[in-house]
């Protein structure tokens, strides 16, 4: 049975949840056999065994750390050659694009980004993915080397597949331009508690309606008494009332959860080229004539200041 | 000596138009007006300041494009670079993000370069990979994804922040940079400015002239084919309520009907 390479993304041993997700992927396509790179590498490779994993090749060196990208290109590489694979897969994190596109060129091969979907087709995997702000679907593949693949969070369930999983040390050796870019110093990003926004399940954001950063606090308790993430739009980060790094939108973050939650957002294209793929859309604005309201499943006509704690009570009642 | 920046802009059709895809499922570019893409606009304005902030420096603007594409080339002259180059070959129709970074590296190798500045993706292809596929091929350090950057004495430094950690990269020049939209407001062209940009070389360039043979680019020498593009079906029409005081209510209702409750 062919190969297929998946790229692990986890924090010091925790595999990340759409790296469970490739694994499913991985296993329409072939055996799936994991590369997992840098401090606790080792850990990673029970979760991944458990859902599919047939090897998981680990190395773990300081350069990981301490230079950008380069390095784990040089490592992904070592572990094609060795494999031989049908495919390549990698999460679509900022840094595991660049990653796949790096590799794609040194292996003489094709890249898509983003897909949303994979499946096994007579020339190669058919991946799907979002165009022009999610008003298209294209399928598409790789014409020419071993597709290079990156999907995003969220595109496949995390299914159980017990597999060996046996652990076996890769051999890499650094090129000269692995040390090109310096990470001089690192500052981790505080815990909120929350999920992660592309990965959750559900999403809560907050835009222009909820006018300042101390109100965002409504739309956090939401997000909580659901268990959900919170995002916002470009309008709410741009004033500076809450952090760019949960910007949902073209230039942000695409989320694709099972419930999104648009508290105050028009709906601008901006926006809804990183919301519109969610399965269930809710929105709560003033005017009925957002646009926000073309996509809902359900909306309610109203000020969020209103309906957004009332909502939240209800919430914690019923969830008692 | 003087800094060579090259910045790479892309010319993509207006995000707020009707986007869609021609015949041959290449992007549609006759049917909505096509301009700068806005994301690029941003390494523009830093390849600027990098500009200004050095001895003597000289920002070239670069795009791959039909013929329309000029016009993005001419705003960002007008938002003060100082030349720029565009690289047009029928031949290059249908082009995917590997063959795209071929012609940009080939270009940039010919026109010259200490700096690349690059925006973190287009509007509407989306995918981002475009500056870390140009280190690769140049072979110079990786800076990208930068919302704060930052050259002196021929080292580029600058802040990524990423989902897990803000980090500080440092490398030494020759490299490519690519900066975000958290990078700084771009500035609007000046009356001056946009006067000053007619009047600013713009070279052509064809496959010729890079030594680029027809069919290692185009749709037909593309890494990856697009085989079906289908519309979105519109969402069907949802419930809507206008909030007499039971909106959170009824919505609660809603979500614990589709059991997210």
């Amino acid at each position: 049975m062919a190969e297929v390479l998946v790229y692990v993304d986890h924090v010091d041993g925790a595999v990340r949840k759409p790296t469970l997700e490739l694994l499913t992927l991985a296993r329409r396509l072939g055996e799936p056999v994991a590369v997992a790179l840098g401090a606790g590498a080792e850990n990673t490779a029970s979760a991944l065994a458990e859902h599919g994993a047939a090897k998981v090749l680990t190395h773990d060196a300081p350069e990981y750390a301490d230079y950008l990208v380069v390095p784990k290109v040089d490592a992904l590489q070592a572990a094609y050659e060795q494999v031989s694979p049908a495919a390549v897969l990698v999460p679509s994190s900022a840094e595991g694009k660049e990653i796949a596109a790096r590799l794609a060129v040194r292996i003489g091969s094709g890249i898509i980004t983003d897909a949303v979907d994979l499946e096994a087709g007579d020339e190669g995997p058919v991946a799907t993915q979002s165009a022009f702000a999610a008003s298209f679907t294209t399928k598409s593949r790789v014409s020419k080397g071993t597709p290079v693949i990156t999907v995003k969070p969220n595109s496949a369930a995390v299914e159980a597949a017990p597999a060996a999983g046996a652990v076996e040390a890769l051999n890499v050796s650094f090129s000269d331009k692995a040390t090109g870019t310096k990470v001089t110093g690192r500052t981790p990003r505080e815990s909120t508690g929350r999920p992660e926004l592309t990965e959750a399940a559900i999403v809560v954001s907050g835009g222009r309606g909820v006018n300042g950063a101390e109100n965002f606090a409504i739309i956090e308790a939401l997000a909580d008494s659901l268990g959900a993430a919170v995002g916002a739009s470009r309008a709410a980060v741009d004033a500076g009332w809450y952090p760019h790094t949960n910007q949902v939108g073209q230039t942000g973050k695409s989320v694709s959860p099972q419930l999104y939650i648009a508290s105050g957002i028009s709906g601008a294209i901006q926006h809804r080229a990183g919301m519109q793929t969610s399965k269930t859309i809710v929105a709560i604005n003033k005017d009925s004539e957002a646009p926000i309201f073309d996509l809902v499943d359900y909306g309610v006509v109203g000020d969020l200041f209103d309906v957004v704690p009332q909502l939240t009570e209800e919430v914690k009642a019923r969830k008692g | 000596m003087s800094l060579r920046i090259v910045v790479t802009v892309k010319y993509v059709p207006d995000a707020t138009g009707d986007r869609h895809f021609a015949d041959d499922l290449t992007v549609d570019r006759d049917d909505v007006d096509g301009l700068l893409s806005e994301l690029d606009e941003y390494a523009v304005e830093q390849a600027l300041q990098i500009a200004e902030n050095a001895d003597d420096a000289e920002v070239t603007v670069l795009t791959v494009g039909p013929e329309d594409a000029k016009d993005a080339l001419r705003k960002a002259l007008s938002m003060g670079a100082d030349k720029a180059i565009h690289v047009e070959d029928d031949d290059l129709h249908g082009t995917d993000a590997i063959g795209t970074s071929l012609v940009l590296a080939k270009a940039i190798e010919k026109a010259g370069y200490d700096l690349v500045v690059s925006g973190m993706a287009s509007t509407d292809g989306t995918a981002g990979v475009v500056p870390a596929l140009l280190a690769e091929r140049l072979g110079v350090p990786q800076v990208t994804l930068l919302s704060e950057v930052s050259v002196e004495d021929g080292v580029v430094t600058g802040r990524r922040d990423g989902d897990t950690a803000s980090e500080q990269l440092q490398a030494q020049l020759p490299a490519v940079v690519s900066v975000t939209d958290q990078s700084g407001e771009a500035r609007y062209p000046s009356f001056k400015g946009i006067m000053a940009a007619k009047k600013k070389p713009v070279e052509s360039w064809d496959l010729s002239d890079l030594e680029i043979d027809a069919d290692e680019v185009g749709l037909e020498g593309a890494w990856t084919k697009v085989e079906t593009a289908t519309e979105r079906p519109a969402r069907t029409a949802g419930t809507i309520v206008k909030d007499e005081g039971e909106g959170g209510k009824q919505l609660a209702e809603f979500l614990a009907g589709q059991k997210f409750i």
